[in-house]
Formats: C-alpha cells, structure tokens, sequence
C-alpha cells in the first residue's frame, strides 16, 4: 500500500474513504486547503453580494430598494462574513495549509488531526454566523466591530453573531498553533530560519499574532455575552461600567488581526515576483524580519481606532507615532519588490499583473492609512467613507487581490491544469478598473463629509455614490469571469506541467498535483530558496 | 501513512496553547485591574463578603492536585503504572472537591440574592456590582476550565490503564498536567485578587 499510494496524487488517493468523506474526514493538509478554498469561495461571493446590494441602495439619494434597518443589517452582516469568515482565515488557511509542509519540506503538518478539526470548528463558526442572520430578532445591526453599549441593548440577533465570532476565533488559533510548531520542528534538514521561503516566513508571524491575540477578542465578546444574558455591567454606564474600555479590549485584537490579514498576503506577494522577475528576492533577511517587526509592532497600534472616542492626549500621540512606526516595514517591502524586478527579465504573466497590482493598491491604502492615523487629519475623515475606501484599498485590494494572484500562482500546481491565461488577463483588466471605479470615489466625497454606515446621503454626495455603484458593477462582473474561468481550466486536457512558471521554490520540484506524501524523499537544502543561478 | 511522533513538538503546541489561555484570562484581569483602580473602596467592601476560608481551601486542594499529577508522572517514567493510576485519580478526586466547594460558595451567595442582574445587587454601590460581576465571571470560566481539565486527565486514566501511556512514550500525561498546573495558576492569582484583598 504504502508504494501504491505514493504514486497517487492527492485528489485521486481518496484513502479508503467514499465521495464527500473523503475530503471532510480527510486529515491530508492539501485537502483541508481545498476544503477552506471552496468554504472561502463560497462565503466571499455571499458577502460580495450583499456588497454590491449596499451598493445598489446608495445609487440614488433616499430610499431606493431597502429600507434603513435592512441596510443596518446588510453592512454588518457583509463585515462579520468578509472578517471573519473570508480575510482572517483566508490565505493562512487555504494557501498556507496547501503548501506550507511542501515548501519547507514536510509531510504535513504537525498536528494533521487538530487542522482537520480547525476545520470543522470554522464551519461550525460558519454555520451560526450564517444563522444568526435569519433566526430570531432579525440581523445583528451593530456593525461587525459590535461596539458596547449598543451591543448590549439592539434587540436583533447580536448574541448568535458574537458568539459565532468566538469560536471562528478558536480555529484561527489552533490554525496559528500548527503552524509556529509545524515551521519550529518539521523544516526539511539543511533549512535553516533564513533558508526558509519568504511565505512561511510570514505565515510565522502570522500565527504568533493569531495565537497571543485573538484570545484577547474572545474574552470581550463572551462579556458581551454575559453583558446581554446576565447584565454584568463592565461595559454599560448604568451599572458602573465603560464603554470605551470595550473599544480598547475589542481594537487589541482587531488591529493586529488586519496584519493576520495583510502577512500572508505580503508573502504571497514575495513569493511571485521573484518568479516572473527570474531574480532571486533582493533584501531576503529585509523581508522576513520585517514581517516579525510588523506583527510586534502591530500590536500596539490599536488606539488609532479611537482618536475621537476619548482618550488622554498622551495616549493619542504615543499611538500615532508607533502606527508611523509600523509603515516603516511596511515601505521596506515595498522597496524590496521593486528592487526585485528592477533588471529582472520581467515576464508579465497573469500571476504578475495581480501582484504587481497589489502593490499599486496597497500603497494607496498605506499612504492614506497615515492621513488615518495622523490626530489632526483623523478628527476630520474619521467615520467617513475615506475610512470605507482606505481599508477595502488595504484588505481587498492588499488581501483580496493577494489572493487572487496566489489562487493564479499556484491553481497549476494544485489541480494540474492550466486555466486560460487570456481571459483571465481580461478578467484582471476588468476587476482592477471596476476595484478603482469602486472605491476611489469614496476618498473623495469622504473628505466632503459623507459619513460612513449611512443607508441615505446629501444630493452632493449623488455623483460619488453613482459612479462608486457603476464600479461595484464592474468589479462584480470581473469577479465572475474570473471565476468562472478559474472553473473551466478543469476542462483543459493538457497538463499544466511540473513547473509552468519557472519557480524554484520546493513546491515547483514535486508533481503537480502533488502527491499524497508530498515527497518520496524528503529534501536536504542547500541553497537559498531563490536561486535563479544554475 | 506512518504515524508521525514528536514529543519535543506537541509539548510547544500545548505552551503555545497555554499562551493563548494566558491571554484569555489576561483580558479579564485587565478589567479587574481597571475597575479595581476606579472603584478601590468599593472593591473592598465588596470583597468581605467572599469567605477567605473556603477559598484557601480550594488554593490547598489545587496545590496537592497539581503536586498529584507532577508525581504521576514520575510514576510513569519508573513504569510504575498503579501509583500513577493512584495519583492520577487523587488529582481528578481534588477536582471535584474543588467544584463542590464552588457549587455550595455560588449557592450560597446565590440564596442570598447576589448575583448578576439580582434586584439586591442593581441596589448596591457601582463598584460594588461590578466587583460581583467580576467574580462570577473569573471564576466561573476558571470552574469551566476544572471542567475541561478533568475531562483531559480521565482519558489519561484509561490510556495509562490501557498502556497506551508508558515509560516510553508519555507526551500526553505531560500535557495534561502542563494544563492542570494552568489551572491552578490562574486560580493562584484569583484567590488573592478576590479573597484577600479586602
């Protein structure tokens, strides 16, 4: 058997198991990666929806297709999707889990049976995020950050979503935990800390952010919990309690977890310009230590949330600075990719354009994430649509856009088949315009005062919202195309190949797809993992 | 597939583990030390009514168990498999002490109409309901994690039983009482931040 299931790939190694169970029961990490893959999928296309719905209401000034409570409901409901069930796991628990024990050399991961069970647990997070927007008192309408004291006080459906949010939060730890251990103890021999791929590098400092902070948002949603069940009183001022410290408790964790978020997505990022670059990554050690400079430093950044909200002046400035600080590695990554392709012999594939794409939006997103997390420029754009437009450049622009260029990267490697680069090129084309059509316009009527999470607005505001709600359109179709194209490669009979894009990476010297063992034999390293050199 | 065995690995999960539990109650005792800082005398009055004697009693009882476990696993490592089998079931034993303890302490108080949202606790000092609030929720998430822990240790009992857990190969023992010594840390700090601070 054991020879035998070598020579099997891992989609056709079904171990015994029949149909459906062969995936949801299977522990082989390349299986749990399809599996978050099409939950992900799945639940993105749900949220865009609801985007795009939001964005159908605000085409025209007053009432247009729903009414304010729904609209309340709408937005929070795409926020509790798209964070928690899409961009927090997103490209940690699909890419990571595919190919992080391939590009370092392992099996799998540590703990196989505990990542079949982050699994398990996501979904059953999944399930009751899902139900609480349909059960009992309607949909929470809190917004996804579930600010105290109304938390406490809507009458819709806030426990189910909050809780919903706990146990998300419970897979994403013990995702983090598989990994430091799986990256500590399985590295092939030869792989040193800084012979290791850049994209493991910032999966590393990833999961220490998923484990040291997430506790931290599960203690203070289960007391919103207890605050609705029991009236505890640490948050509502009618018992004693402070709302602000809410704030504080939930932005500990919810700020670093934008760089749960934006890590992976950097890495993936390293990963592919080198490639089409045919250069080896300039400033490696740059690059990975700037992810762990990132992820310390992020952690306490977290009162720029909160500049209008009440805090000493002292407390205001001290957080300013250190955001400033935390551009800094940021910037570095940036300088190094450049650096990369400057020379390079630049081959502009699909997998290129999207990269190359992510940086452009991310810096737009960096550059006006400082207007944020300056004091005076912050008391003006706070609560507005530039904050809107600002984290959808960082998170769907950065992540989701790192994403898309992952899913372009490595589709090859993980089915074996090649979709059409043509389309796909177009889809990029039509996704990028419709992205900036989008959102850029919400910059503008944001620094003009349109306030954000509101369902209606000022005649003034009418020409943003109009062609914001065109590119919403826009976008929408790209996705689609994109996907279905993505899709279709299935029908391709010719093989991808081995290696289609040249990479010199552990993933491009196995099978594509891989193999259930990943390796007959696992590698001894020698070399940096970028070596172009022969 | 051939089973894949790293001691040195699953000890760092469980620290990570711990880690991340560290920081749940972390969470907490940071709004204990917020509130005790805004409302110090009320805290104070408050903390009279806990009973100082129950709860060194169960510091004891913790401190014997997790002395159980540690020489359980000793036990182990000299193949002595019904000492450990002893030790074990001593340290589940405590355990449940433990939470009778607990149980007659909450019933208690409940009986005497303290407890969140109660009529009498909505008329008592701000300080004084949130000092309540927290004490129930400290310690019955910290109860909640007896709980776990002896759900942990009764599968070591019968892996131990089962010889699945021996001189050779007893990762699991140690990590439940890595767990269990969490346990009785947090209540370490528990017991002098809500008895004896009055």
């Amino acid at each position: 058997m054991e020879t035998q299931n070598n020579q099997l790939n891992y989609i056709e190694d079904t171990q015994g198991r029949w149909g459906i169970f062969a995936w949801i029961f299977s522990t082989d990490h390349k299986r749990i990666g399809i599996l978050y893959l099409i939950s992900i999928t799945t639940f993105f296309l749900l949220a865009a929806l609801m985007g795009g719905l939001m964005r159908l209401e605000l085409i025209a000034p007053g009432e247009t297709i729903m009414d304010a409570q729904t609209y309340n409901g709408l937005f929070t409901v795409h926020g509790i999707i798209m964070i928690f069930l899409v961009v927090i796991p997103g490209l940690g628990a699909v890419f990571g889990n595919f190919f992080l024990p391939i590009m370092i050399g392992a099996r799998d991961v540590a703990f196989p049976r505990l990542n079949l069970f982050s699994w398990w647990i996501y979904m059953a997070g999944a399930i009751l995020a899902v139900y609480s927007q349909f059960a009992g008192d309607g949909p929470p309408d809190t917004g996804w950050t579930f600010y105290a004291p109304y938390s406490t006080e809507s009458g819709t459906n806030v426990v189910a979503a909050v809780f919903a949010a706990f146990v998300l939060g419970f897979s994403s730890i013990l995702t983090g935990l598989n990994f430091i251990v799986t990256i500590h103890r399985m590295r092939a021999p030869g792989m040193t800390w800084f012979k290791m791929p850049l994209f493991p590098w910032s999966l590393y400092a990833t999961a220490w952010i998923q484990v040291l902070a997430t506790p931290i948002v599960g203690i203070t949603l289960m007391m919103i919990v207890a605050e609705r069940l029991f009236q505890i009183g640490f948050f509502d001022p009618a018992l004693g309690g402070d709302p602000i410290l809410y704030q504080h408790l939930f932005w500990i964790y919810s700020h670093p977890a934008v760089y749960i978020m934006i890590l992976p997505a950097m890495g993936v990022i390293t990963e592919i310009i080198p490639t089409f670059a045919k250069k080896s990554i300039f400033g490696y050690k740059a690059i990975a230590l700037s992810s762990v400079a990132i992820a310390a430093v992020g952690y306490f950044v977290w009162g720029h949330h909160m500049y209008t909200s009440g805090m000493s002046g002292t407390a205001r400035w001290f957080f300013s600075f250190l955001t400033f600080i935390v551009a800094i590695p940021s910037a570095i990554k940036v300088f190094n990719w450049v650096a990369t392709m400057y020379k390079g012999s630049i081959d502009a594939r699909t997998p290129f354009l999207y990269a190359a794409t992510f940086i452009f939006l991310f810096m737009i997103g960096g550059l006006t994430g400082l207007v944020l997390g300056s004091l005076a420029t912050d008391v003006h754009v706070h609560d507005t649509s530039f904050v809107v437009a600002h984290f959808h450049y960082i998170i769907f622009g950065g992540m989701g856009f790192a994403f898309f260029a992952a899913i372009h990267y490595w589709w090859p490697k993980m089915f074996g088949k090649m979709y059409n680069e043509r389309v796909a090129n177009i889809a990029w084309l039509i996704t990028f315009v419709g992205f900036n059509v989008l959102y850029f316009p919400l910059f503008v009527i944001g620094i003009q005062g349109m306030p954000r999470r509101y369902f209606d607005y000022l005649p003034e505001f009418h020409a943003g919202h109009l062609i914001s709600t065109i590119g919403a359109f826009i976008l929408l179709s790209g996705l689609f195309l994109m996907i279905i194209n993505i899709y279709r490669a299935k029908k391709h009979v010719t093989p991808a190949g081995d290696n289609p894009w040249g990479g010199v990476t552990l993933e491009w010297q196995v099978p594509s797809p891989p193999p259930t063992l990943n390796f007959d034999e696992i590698p001894t390293i020698t070399k940096s993992p970028y070596s172009f050199e022969k | 597939m051939e089973e894949h065995r790293d001691d040195i690995g699953s000890r760092m999960g469980m620290w990570i583990f711990i880690f991340t539990e560290l920081l749940l109650f972390g969470g907490l005792f940071l709004v204990y030390a917020i509130y005790r800082a805004d409302y110090s005398a009320e805290f104070h009055t408050a903390a009279h009514e806990l009973n100082a004697f129950i709860g060194a009693l169960n510091t004891v009882i913790l401190l014997v168990s997790s002395a159980t476990v540690a020489m359980a696993i000793t036990a182990v490592q000299k193949e002595n498999k019904k000492l450990a089998l002893i030790l074990v079931a001593i340290t589940l034993l405590m355990a449940l002490f433990f939470l009778v303890n607990k149980y007659f302490e909450w019933g208690h108080k409940i009986h005497l109409g303290i407890y969140p949202g109660s009529e009498l606790l909505t008329k008592l000092e701000r300080g004084e309901l949130l000092f309540f609030g927290l004490y129930y929720f400290m310690t019955g998430l910290h109860g909640f994690h007896i709980v776990v822990g002896m759900i942990l240790l009764t599968v070591v009992f019968f892996k131990i039983k089962s010889g699945a857990i021996n001189a050779g190969s007893f990762v699991l023992l140690e990590n439940g009482g890595l767990y269990w010594h969490l346990v009785d840390l947090i209540w370490i700090f528990l017991f002098p931040l809500l008895y004896l601070l009055t």
